[in-house]
């Protein structure tokens, strides 16, 4: 049992977990991910690594509460503890001898992106940030990024935090102003990573995105997170989930997502009403 | 007086009709006065051949005597010197190409069912015998052993009892390897496999779960622990695809992944929060057991129709016969001499069919198996909403990737010394499907049995 030494809210939908993982924490690294089961009846799921401590021993995920698994998660408290936990599993971003770049995060796509902004500013990277939300109320870990960004543009699709509009246009913004970017690490959606990609190509700017498919064990042995880059078959849990933005088959990659989308629906419905009192 | 049947007793099993719909042990095992009667047709010939087939060798007329003559129980400690899981073998041992192969019975009428007896001498010692295992007496000498499948715990078994602290790093939540993850409930329960995991644990043996060798800890992290050898039984886990357009549409399924919903996160029970697709019609591509497992399960989880697409004819199907045979009962539609050419797709990225071609059988190839070759223009299509790729797993790569010169074969597998099971790394083994690739539980057994005993040797010679 994984023991939650501290949790906390970071907007209505979003929650950041502190897990004491000693092991896990010593070896961690940005864009790496763990495996989690809340109870002895659950199922795994992957969350990438928000943050971790290794004096502390702790790994901090963030996650959205979009379905039975993650409801059940943000149910625990405090004190609580997870079932099962392993990592750090996949390959870590590489971000050696980067010397400037656009890390683009959209949604809680932004609790992966910011531990790759500290490392970068941290190896003395520019770090120029942009991220993306619905909404004023969803905008997480804005304090966190400032502080290790040379840059930071905040984009909300109604305008209700920084400006309105997408990620996309802050980016292409800079890029047509004049900013030259080594690299733009995309971490978001699906659908905000293609568009991001095809910004990026027009530009021929080398561009990483973190894929987060559906998955079970997370070593390479069911291939249930296989996604097609460059026509060639890859598996995002060991051969990722970083991959080359330009290469990676995204309408597949989101049909595959949706493969559950009717179970995870009367799932969530059903943990909904277990743990809320019927509404959903 | 030997019972001179040219018949083997028949086991008693779940009608097709009934077990078709559910998860539960399709054989029911024998009877003790089955067991006796089939006990009495071995004629205790002097060579032994049966023996010479068992790729552990339990001392198979042995056990078979002490059968006939009622002493189940004794009957157990004779397999139990050779064998780690009798009660595990018992079931899925492919016998006819072992022991069974070179009975002298099976010269004239049918062999001696070596395989039902292990498996009714282990599940009458397991519901008769409560007593644990003895705990040895320590050596104070630590062992890792990485992975928890037949070669893991087999090894792990062997080193206990010489007294070793044996430490058992599994990757996934549960321990068994295979035996938890691919082989089906339906015929390897999952209680057998959890009993034989307990004994191991009240030997001594520590079972850390979650610990995905080569991520979290290294071999030489584990060497640098204090663990004197390391013992990498991590098996054939990175499934195969055909690389045929359509493979990556929703409702195609490596085997594992479909085996592993269903065996080891339990899909089929309701309350699982894993999710798996209940298809109608699917045909599942392959010959081995793994694809009679799969499409087995497919057919339990509720499908109207389910094909096994095989490439060559059925002389060739690697399954053991007893699972094909058990599939033909349950109504798995065998389609021989077809390959798929690609898998179609719906307007939602959602498989809706496979088509296939078919093959005719030619010259034998390496394998000695008659080589299919495609006869042009013979394409057809089957109706399908799941495609599960059942065409053998190679070794994953993350052990090899992060231990230094640890030697392997282009395909993957770990080299190693036969006698032994010594890799290229000094005090480092390997054995079963990580180094053979994809072959069966008991041989994985005894390659974990000679790395045990070559471990021994080779720690006592640098320390006594």
């Amino acid at each position: 049992m994984y023991q939650i030494v501290k949790k906390e809210p970071l907007n209505p939908t979003v929650t950041r977990m502190e897990i004491a993982a000693p092991l896990i924490a010593a070896k961690a690294q940005p864009g790496q991910f763990v495996i989690l089961r809340v109870d002895e009846e659950g199922e795994r799921i992957p969350l990438t690594i928000a943050d971790f401590d290794r004096e502390q021993g702790t790994v901090t995920i963030i996650f959205q509460i979009v379905g039975a698994t993650t409801e059940k998660l943000n149910h625990l408290s405090e004190g609580g503890s997870l079932q099962d936990f392993v990592g750090p599993l996949g390959k870590p971003t590489h971000i050696e001898g980067l010397k400037k770049v656009a890390v683009v995060g959209g949604g809680v796509g932004c609790a992966i992106a910011y531990p790759i902004a500290k490392k970068l500013y941290g190896q003395g990277a520019e770090v120029h940030s942009i991220v993306g939300f619905r909404s004023e109320d969803l905008v997480i870990l804005k304090e966190e990024f400032k502080s290790v960004s040379h840059m930071y543009a905040l984009m909300t699709d109604d305008g209700s935090a920084g400006e309105k509009g997408l990620v996309t246009d802050a980016l292409r913004r800079l890029i047509q102003s004049g900013e030259r970017y080594d690299q733009v690490i995309a971490i978001g959606p699906l659908v905000m990573m293609k568009f991001v990609t095809e910004l990026t190509k027009e530009f021929d700017i080398p561009t990483t995105v973190s894929m987060n498919p559906i998955m079970i064990d997370g070593t390479g042995m069911c291939g249930g997170c296989r996604l097609t880059v460059g026509g060639q078959t890859k598996f995002a849990c060991v051969d990722g989930p970083d991959f080359d933005g330009f290469l990676v088959d995204f309408e597949e990659a989101m049909a595959r997502g949706a493969m559950y989308k009717g179970f995870e629906r009367q799932a969530h419905e059903e943990a909904c009403r277990l743990f809320r009192g019927g509404e959903a | 007086m030997p019972n001179m049947s040219l018949k083997k007793n028949e086991m008693p099993s779940q009608e097709p009709q009934a077990r078709s719909r559910n998860f539960q042990e399709v054989a029911l095992g024998y009877t003790e006065a089955q067991a006796l009667d089939e006990a009495k047709r071995c004629l205790h010939c002097k060579n032994r051949p049966c023996v010479s087939g068992c790729p552990v060798q339990v001392h198979i007329p042995e056990f078979i005597e002490k059968t006939a003559a009622g002493d189940f129980e004794g009957a157990y400690q004779v397999i139990a010197q050779s064998s780690a899981l009798p009660a595990v073998c018992g079931r899925v041992c492919p016998q006819e190409n072992q022991c069974e192969k070179l009975c002298v019975r099976g010269v004239k009428g049918e062999p001696v069912a070596i395989g039902r007896l292990e498996r009714f001498v282990a599940d009458w010692h397991n519901q008769h015998v409560q007593d644990a295992p003895v705990k040895p007496a320590s050596n104070g000498r630590r062992v890792a052993v990485v992975g928890s499948g037949p070669a893991g715990l087999t090894c792990a078994g062997d080193l206990a009892r010489m007294g070793y602290q044996v430490t058992v790093f599994e990757a996934l939540h549960t321990a068994g390897g295979v035996l938890v993850y691919g082989i089906p409930e339906f015929r390897l329960p999952k209680a057998i496999v959890q009993k034989e995991i307990d004994g191991l644990k009240a030997m001594g043996v520590k079972i850390e779960t979650n610990m995905v060798i080569g991520q979290v800890l290294s071999i030489d992290e584990l060497l640098g622990q204090g663990f004197e050898a390391v013992f990498i039984g991590s098996g054939a886990g990175l499934p195969r695809f055909m690389n045929i357009p359509g493979e990556n549409l929703k409702g195609v399924y490596s085997a594992n992944e479909f085996l592993t919903r269903v065996n080891l996160m339990k899909a089929y029970k309701p309350g699982s929060g894993t999710p798996i697709q209940h298809a109608k019609k699917v045909a599942v591509v392959g010959g081995g057991n793994v694809a009679m497992d799969a499409a087995r399960c497919a057919k339990r989880l509720g499908a109207e129709e389910v094909y096994i697409v095989y490439r060559r004819s059925e002389k060739e199907l690697p399954a053991r016969a007893e699972e094909v045979e058990h599939a033909k009962e349950e109504g798995i539609v065998f389609k021989f001499l077809n390959n798929p050419t690609r898998v179609l797709g719906g307007d939602d990225g959602e498989a809706v069919g496979i088509e296939c071609i078919e093959m005719a059988l030619g010259e034998p190839d390496a394998s000695g198996r008659r080589r299919p070759v495609e006869k042009a223009g013979s394409e057809f299509t089957l109706d399908v909403d799941c495609v599960i790729m059942a065409l053998g797993t190679s070794p994953n790569p993350l052990i090899k990737s992060t231990t230094k010169g640890l030697e392997t074969q282009k395909w993957g597998g770990i080299v190693v010394e036969e006698e032994t099971g010594l890799t290229s790394r000094e005090n480092v083994y390997a054995g079963g499907d990580a180094v053979t690739g994809a072959a069966t539980v008991i041989l994985a057994m005894g390659a974990g049995k000679t790395a045990a005993k070559a471990i021994d040797t080779r720690l006592r010679a640098l320390r006594p």
